[in-house]
């Protein structure tokens, strides 16, 4: 398997981060390295080699894009990264520091929704600073009622989550995670289970969140077009296990508009990305993987 | 009906509704006092058709059980009596402390079981063995266990609620999200703040559901066993006793009298808790 080699940092020293009033000491921060991490399950006779020998470096201010077929381990990768498990071997290091657990300079935005149910719209947001002390009083609640405000939801943040739309969901979980100021965002395939038409908005509205003040964003995803779209780096991952199969810059300018999609050049790193996930996903199908040995002992011990 | 809610609406000045109104104007209040009405009026014909029609017209079931009218003249005749309202009294009493302490062990045993594998691994297996036993199988040895009659009762009554109760509390606390804990860790949360803020609120509603139904059960227990001890002291013997004490006395009256109690006392405990819940749980009655 090709060993992915991401190049390191080039000339270029990154873009100048934004002003922004949004807690300044987080942003252009938030380099994340993977050195050659590997991640397996089960017991040593069946063991099922997610990740295998993966490195990667996540550039401080850019909005790397993973995509990969389903079920090859982007999940596990964004567990490991988050810090809520830990990889067999090789190391995570966030800014030159290794990652040991979950913590605040990682927040993670999770599939479907992961507001707490029990919590309004703004005792989620103010959940993580409440909890460590760190932004109190007047000044948590000016913070907070700013973010709902930004996001869309200045009337809506004493409604529980299960009164509010798919898409309003995902926006209050952007600011739940972003009053936190993490050095990295790690949204797990967010948009997924929306609607074509609320999809399409979420991309344009975390888009234009993100070319504000250009957080370091690590995007995990399934769809192409949205990986493009959003994208400065976009990582193909192979079938599992999971290693980098190829790193794509996408030169397209910003701030992005959705019509940039059906450009000549959008359609370039759509086909050179296409040609490796369709070649990795039809790897699920030969004899020799996991998915064959299922089906085989399934049908087997089903019919004898 | 509609035509209060009409004119409530049309009115020129916006005025709130008086609960009254609001309580007039509820369909489904109206429905279920229609369908009450419905019940009792066939269970009235049912009941009396052989007096109607002579003896060879007797229903089989229904026409052996007394009319409403009947059960309701011999309601009114019990009504001022202390002893029927000690009954009440009794058996509210059993069923409450029986609740109460399965709830106040039940509750902390099942968390207990749901966060910790030693406690888990030490504690579920033997209660797993226990809680199939019929909290009516008891009766006679907690009947020996315990010095009195009233504590064999509680200790039975308890049992219906308990095994309930954890079971519940356990199932709910297991299945709460990872996700929920997984956010609140990176937000920092510490042992403790995961326990208090997600894995217990996050376990209400189970709480909740398990009480419901160990309230029922309890009901169902406490009665079994007022009927089998013989309700206990002589200051009234709970509303099983009654029951059975009315049958023994060849009162059929009386019999429907106490079991149509059970259902309305039944019906009170089970409101306290739904009301209970909405109020610790206001998330869930969002629409």
């Amino acid at each position: 398997m090709q060993k992915a080699t991401t190049e390191m940092k080039t000339a270029s020293t990154g873009p100048a981060p934004a002003a922004s009033e949004i807690d300044p000491h987080s942003i252009g921060k938030g380099h994340l390295e993977l050195r050659n991490i590997s991640k397996s399950y089960g017991e040593e006779w069946d063991l099922q080699q997610v990740i295998e020998s993966m490195s990667l470096d996540i550039e401080p201010g850019k909005l790397t894009v993973i995509v990969g077929p389903s079920g090859c381990g982007k999940s596990t990768l964004v567990n490991l990264i988050a810090g809520f498990e830990k990889p067999d071997s090789g190391e995570i290091l966030l800014d030159g520091k290794p990652v040991t657990g979950p913590a605040k300079d990682r927040m993670v935005v999770f599939q479907e929704t992961a507001l707490i149910p029990w919590q309004t719209t703004y005792e989620n947001v103010v959940f993580g600073p409440k909890l460590r002390g760190d932004l109190k009083g007047k000044a948590l609640e000016e913070e907070a009622k700013r973010l709902l405000v930004k996001v869309g939801l200045g009337e809506f943040m004493h409604k529980y989550p299960l009164q509010l739309s798919g898409g309003m969901q995902r926006r209050a979980e952007l600011a739940r995670a972003i009053i936190n100021g993490p050095r990295i965002m790690i949204m797990d395939e967010p948009f997924r289970g929306l609607d074509a038409m609320s999809r399409g908005l979420m991309q344009e509205f975390f888009l234009r969140l993100f070319e504000e003040n250009r957080r370091t964003n690590l995007f995990v995803t399934s769809e192409i077009d949205e990986a493009i779209f959003l994208a400065d780096r976009l990582v193909v991952l192979s079938n599992r296990p999971a290693s980098v199969r190829k790193v794509i810059d996408i030169k397209l300018p910003r701030p992005r508009h959705y019509t940039m999609l059906s450009s000549a050049q959008a359609y370039e790193y759509k086909r050179d990305a296409m040609a490796i996930l369709h070649e990795e996903a039809m790897k699920s199908f030969r004899p020799s993987t996991a998915n064959a040995n299922f089906a085989k002992s399934y049908t087997t011990s089903g019919g004898h | 009906m509609a035509n209060v809610a009409h004119t409530a609406t049309s009115a020129p000045v916006v005025r709130r509704r008086s609960s009254f109104e609001k309580l007039m104007s509820n369909t489904s209040l109206w429905r279920g006092m229609l369908a009450i009405a419905v019940f009792l009026l066939l269970w009235e014909i049912g009941s009396r058709f052989d007096e109607w029609f002579g003896k060879e017209w007797t229903l089989p079931f229904i026409g052996l059980i007394p009319a409403p009218t009947a059960v309701f003249a011999a309601w009114l005749e019990i009504l001022p009596k202390a002893g029927y309202w000690m009954s009440w009294l009794q058996s509210f009493k059993r069923v409450l402390s029986g609740f109460l302490v399965a709830m106040l062990i039940g509750i902390p045993f099942g968390l207990a079981l749901a966060v910790n594998k030693y406690f888990r691994d030490l504690f579920f297996p033997p209660f797993e063995i226990l809680r199939p036993i019929p909290p009516l199988a008891w009766v006679p040895a907690s009947l020996i266990f315990w010095p009195t009659n009233e504590m064999s009762i509680a200790f039975v009554t308890f049992l219906g609620a308990f095994f309930t109760i954890v079971i519940n509390v356990l199932g709910g606390a297991r299945t709460i999200d990872v996700r929920y804990l997984r956010a609140a860790q990176s937000m920092g949360a510490s042992q403790w703040d995961l326990f208090s803020k997600i894995i217990l609120p996050g376990t209400l509603p189970s709480i909740f559901t398990g009480a419901a139904v160990g309230m029922g059960i309890t009901w169902e227990v406490v009665l079994a066993a007022e009927m089998i001890s013989g309700g206990g002291t002589q200051g009234g013997g709970g509303l099983g006793f009654f029951i059975w004490n009315s049958y023994m006395g060849g009162s059929l009256e009386q019999v429907v009298v106490g079991m149509i109690s059970i259902g309305i006392a039944g019906y009170l405990s089970s409101s306290a808790i739904r009301w209970l819940g909405d109020r610790f749980m206001p998330w869930k009655r969002l629409f």
